[in-house]
């Protein structure tokens, strides 16, 4: 009723519309709607189902090397079936169980936790937030989707070679990726794995540059920065950290490149392959590990902050309460994106960098930990006292908190780096990140999904296989992650082939089977996910304008999607995003476009951030209104 | 009341189709492992793909006959003029408050099944210091993880959606923000200087004159371990990559003397009680040298030394006894991806008495032998290989002085 009301006003501007909504009856042939779409909403959903395949993909490939591990000694004849060559007899090779777990992560971290998380929800909210018709360069983000979409196909098209895709682990640490003669994958599926990555960090780069020029410059009116929504700071400053960060991959992949195919020795040195002895001398693979992880390390937080912002805002609206704190998620977020430069040392403590240097990474690195605790609390203090709506998206969105918790208080093991001596390159580094970056990351995009879904296809998606999805999911991803802590504690290495060959690692055989059928599980289970997404998309009930009664602005632009959002003006802002269940107000939101003056009865003094002339009108209309008090 | 007759009648109709569908179910798994059962290996049913795809598939069936009946339950329900059906949010907070009480249990589960599975105490000096700051710090993380999910799904439990009720409007407190920022930091910052100290303490020793580490060389290579010893004069030899051949398979460089002496083995057997100076090279790609037991990993890399230096506690025969296990052995491996036998790429570790390290070491071959000897110009003649003998007795005999004038 309160969003009809708000229409209401909004439409009577409409008569003086002349400016953007008239382009929305531009000719669109269906290349231009659908394939080289310029409008934000279309890229989104681009990015969004590339993202799935790219996920369904890397799910299957964890799939198969979880099925190695489980059973090293038994043959299953599918494998040759679909696999040929690489899993001759029905087993799979261990240079091929390489090349799946490389592959796995490189799609996981960067396609789909990376492009398939910020691509989609930048691209669908910014806008949709902050009250701009569009991205500022609609045609760089088109340019953004096909570089990326590019990046997958050349990815993917390393399955289909000789040698093999890429083995050398996603770090690609040289000089395993750099001579073909140590892992067959380091021939030309190395060489198709950089390519995909310059194509990726390009796509990422436009994307990036995009997301931050939209939110300095394109704000609604009254849209200042402190009345942004969680979700645009995190995509703001997630942005940010790409900007900063991935040129140096590229930097990286480039000298790679040239100690690959040009003769060069920026990472070689003093290498003997058998009784060869290699030319290449003065490099240091060291280096490469710093330029490396000075994206990687940023990378894992551009992954986890999206999905922070997302559950931030999703967590407000399902609470019916404010986020708590406010300024201090900001500020959070805005130490972790300072800090994340700075810490990328504790992936290499054991790597023989200087000692000196561990001892500085692991100080700036147990400091991180500290805006990440403010976080998590103010999520619970938000909780606290709630009125919990338990929509699937607030389903994934507390299972992230539970996840970032778990994955979060385990980092504080590996940023220590005495303690990293042993965990380092063990199960419990597997463990830590798939909770913190793999499960919570992929749980605040599926929250998303589930919150946006609406928004993106205007229909709903089917909330009781929602409730399945999360629930076999949220036990499945626990199952699965916090046993192979303890292999970790035991010293079982991660990327083994088989625990076959060391008596110690016997005993987690059978772990390593009930572990696999949790993962089959959680994989099926997403089996309900994709259904429900596909079939709400054409079957699904028709959205309500504002189903989750939000305040944020995208709920305001109408079902049916527009290129330009807004038929008519678009609307102001006159509030913060977080007013839900504010006393002294009939419902249990006011959206971002209600001014105050229609909000008498629920006015705080802190809302008019001190300005005098309107505290003064307040201060009237409450001596001429005079609270009734309430009973019950 | 006919509104009433008729959804019974819907309900026991729906209720009715899932019994059957389950019971069908049930009955078509049975159906296929009885037919398959007196054919063929019941290994083989299991394997097949396509019997997992029906069972799947079954239970696809099942779960959207679960949710038509819902619907159907549902509807009746609005057509009755009731409240919608189920409380969806009853049901999922219900759910939080389940997982976290089965959530628990299953840590508690964990830490004592899983958790008695682990590595054994530390066997090295520094090791123990590690282990004290893992169980510090697993002291912290454990309560810091009970009490959060507690709250998290407790509140999640608690506040569940209510009509009737409105959340409360508390948009921030500065003061608790500030208790639940300080908090932390300080809770970190006992953590970074333990943590530091304890780094320091084991990459940063000083160097005792007297007591002069045993330096022992460790070379990675695609997929096998070569440990050197330095001979009598205690410290390994040269070694050039550029001077690698078939026989000289490390590149060791012979034109430097202290090379000379130096021994090969095939595991590594090390005094107890004895600091060791572990010199860690790779001949081709990053390997990792990984010692569990004693909380020992560091990189070895191609062009870059690598320098980790330990005191072991514990023998191997002691270490048997504590884990009341007689075939416990130390062992180290790989733990840097390194290509396709990254797997398997392992060497014994023993850790024995003085004397019988002593022993042992007195029956280690040279590195140096005659066909390298040939290569390096060095005399082969018959005499010579008598000095050899010679050196390597008094190889022993200098390790032992070397040993008393430690002990002293």
């Amino acid at each position: 009723m309160q969003s009809e009301r708000i229409m209401s006003t909004i439409a009577l501007h409409d008569e003086h519309n002349h400016d953007h909504a008239d382009h929305g009856h531009h000719k669109e042939t269906l290349i231009s709607k659908y394939i080289f779409s310029m409008d934000h909403k279309m890229i989104a959903k681009q990015f969004l189902i590339t993202g799935i395949i790219m996920a369904v993909i890397a799910m299957g490939l964890s799939i198969l090397f979880r099925i190695q591990l489980a059973w090293p000694d038994k043959n299953f004849p599918f494998l040759e079936t679909f696999l040929g060559k690489w899993a001759e007899g029905g087993r799979i090779k261990s240079d091929f169980y390489l090349a799946l777990v490389t592959i796995h992560g490189t799609i996981m971290v960067f396609f789909v936790l990376t492009a398939g998380l910020s691509g989609t929800f930048s691209n669908l909210l910014i806008p949709l937030q902050i009250g701009a018709r569009d991205m500022a360069s609609p045609f760089l983000n088109m340019l953004s989707y096909w570089f990326f979409f590019m990046a997958c196909v050349v990815m993917m098209s390393s399955f289909f070679i000789q040698t093999g895709p890429a083995s050398g682990g996603w770090t690609v640490y040289p000089p395993l990726s750099a001579l073909p003669t140590a892992i067959p994958g380091s021939g030309l599926g190395m060489t198709l794995w950089l390519v995909s990555m310059v194509l990726f960090v390009a796509s990422s780069l436009m994307g990036g540059i995009n997301y931050v020029s939209t939110i300095l410059n394109m704000r609604t009116k009254g849209m200042d920065l402190w009345k942004m929504p969680l979700t645009i700071w995190a995509f703001f400053l997630t942005a940010i950290l790409g900007i900063l960060s991935f040129p140096v991959l590229v930097a990286g992949v480039v000298l790679l490149v040239f100690d690959r195919s040009f003769g060069t020795s920026f990472y070689l040195s003093d290498i003997v392959m058998g009784t060869t002895i290699l030319p290449n001398e003065g490099g240091s693979p060291i280096l490469w590990q710093h330029l490396f992880w000075f994206l990687g390390h940023p990378e894992v937080y551009i992954v986890i902050m999206p999905a922070l912002g997302i559950s931030s805002e999703v967590i407000s609206v399902n609470s019916r309460k404010p986020i708590f704190g406010y300024h201090a998620m900001v500020y959070s977020l805005i130490g972790i994106t300072v800090l994340s430069f700075i810490v990328w040392g504790h992936h290499m403590f054991v790597t023989g960098m200087n000692p000196l240097l561990g001892g500085v990474f692991m100080i700036t690195t147990l400091i991180i930990a500290v805006p990440s605790a403010v976080k998590t609390f103010n999520y619970l203090a938000t909780l606290w006292r709630g009125n919990i709506r338990f929509t699937p998206a607030m389903l994934f969105a507390i299972g992230l908190v539970s996840f970032f918790i778990s994955g979060g208080l385990t980092g504080i093991f590996l940023g220590n780096a005495s303690l990293d001596i042993n965990l380092h390159d063990t199960y419990f580094v597997v463990a830590h990140f798939h909770l913190v970056m793999g499960s919570a990351a992929i749980f605040g995009m599926l929250a998303g999904v589930y919150h946006w879904f609406p928004k993106m296809f205007g229909k709903m998606m089917n909330a009781k296989l929602g409730y399945l999805h999360f629930w076999l999911t949220f036990i499945a991803a626990y199952l699965v992650f916090f046993p192979l802590h303890f292999l970790g504690l035991d010293g079982v290495p991660r990327r083994y082939y088989a625990f076959t060959e060391f008596e110690f690692m016997k005993k987690w055989l059978t772990v390593n089977v009930f572990v696999t059928w949790a993962a089959i599980l959680a994989a099926l289970a997403q089996v309900a996910f994709l259904f429900n997404f596909f079939y709400s998309i054409f079957k699904g009930k028709v959205a309500p304008q504002n189903p989750w009664e939000s305040n944020t602005l995208e709920w305001t632009a109408p079902v049916e999607h527009l290129h330009g959002n807004w038929p008519g003006e678009i609307p102001t802002v006159y509030r913060w995003p977080y007013d839900y269940s504010k006393p002294g107000h009939d419902a249990d939101f006011i959206p971002q476009t209600v001014p105050f003056s229609q909000t008498m009865s629920s006015n705080l003094p802190h809302d008019f951030e001190g300005n005098a002339e309107a505290e003064k009108i307040q201060q009237d209309w409450e001596i001429a209104n005079p609270v009734v008090e309430n009973k019950g | 009341m006919s509104l009433r007759k008729f959804i019974t009648n819907k309900t026991t109709a729906a209720l009715a189709v899932l019994l059957t569908v389950f019971a069908n179910t049930r009955a078509f798994a049975q159906d296929a492992a009885a037919a398959a059962a007196p054919k063929v290996d019941m290994g083989e049913v299991y394997k097949s793909v396509i019997f997992y795809i029906l069972v799947f598939l079954a239970v696809c069936l099942f779960i959207a006959i679960v949710g038509k009946a819902l619907k159907v339950y549902e509807l009746s329900r609005e057509a009755q003029g009731k409240e919608g059906g189920i409380n969806w949010n009853r049901v999922n907070s219900s759910l939080f408050a389940l997982f976290l009480v089965l959530g628990l249990y299953g840590v508690y589960w964990e830490y004592t099944v899983h958790g008695a599975m682990l590595l054994p105490d530390a066997a090295s000096v520094h090791g123990k210091r590690i282990d004290d700051m893992f169980n510090l710090t697993l002291i912290i993380t454990t309560i810091v993880f009970i009490a959060t999910h507690i709250l998290l799904f407790g509140f999640s439990y608690i506040y569940k959606y209510s009509a009737k009720r409105k959340a409360y409007y508390y948009p921030h407190n500065n003061t608790i923000e500030k208790i639940w920022t300080i908090v932390p930091a300080l809770v970190l910052t006992v953590l970074v200087l333990m943590g530091f100290l304890t780094w320091r303490s084991i990459f940063f020793k000083p160097e005792d004159p007297n007591h002069k580490p045993l330096q022992i060389e460790v070379t990675s290579e695609q997929f096998k371990w070569s440990i050197r010893y330095p001979g009598a004069d205690g410290i390994v030899g040269h070694r050039n990559y550029k001077l690698t051949t078939a026989s000289n398979t490390l590149g060791i460089d012979f034109s430097d003397l202290k090379s000379r002496d130096d021994l090969l083995a095939d595991e590594m057997v090390i005094p107890v009680n004895k600091p060791i100076k572990l010199i860690l090279n790779s001949k081709d790609v990053i390997h990792s040298f990984y010692m569990p037991h004693f909380r020992v990993q560091l990189n070895t890399v191609p062009g870059m030394q690598t320098i980790f230096e330990f005191t072991p506690t514990k023998t191997t025969a002691q270490m048997q006894e504590e884990t009341n296990d007689p075939n416990f052995k130390f062992l180290f491996f790989c733990a840097k991806i390194c290509g396709a036998g990254h797997y398997n790429m392992q060497k014994d570790v023993r850790v024995v008495s003085e004397k019988e390290y002593e022993e042992w070491l007195a029956k280690q071959k040279t590195y140096l032998n005659d066909d390298l000897r040939k290569q390096f110009n060095l005399p082969v003649a018959p005499a010579p290989i008598k000095s050899v003998a010679d050196t390597a007795a008094k190889d022993t005999a200098a390790v032992k002085t070397n040993q008393m004038a430690l002990n002293k």
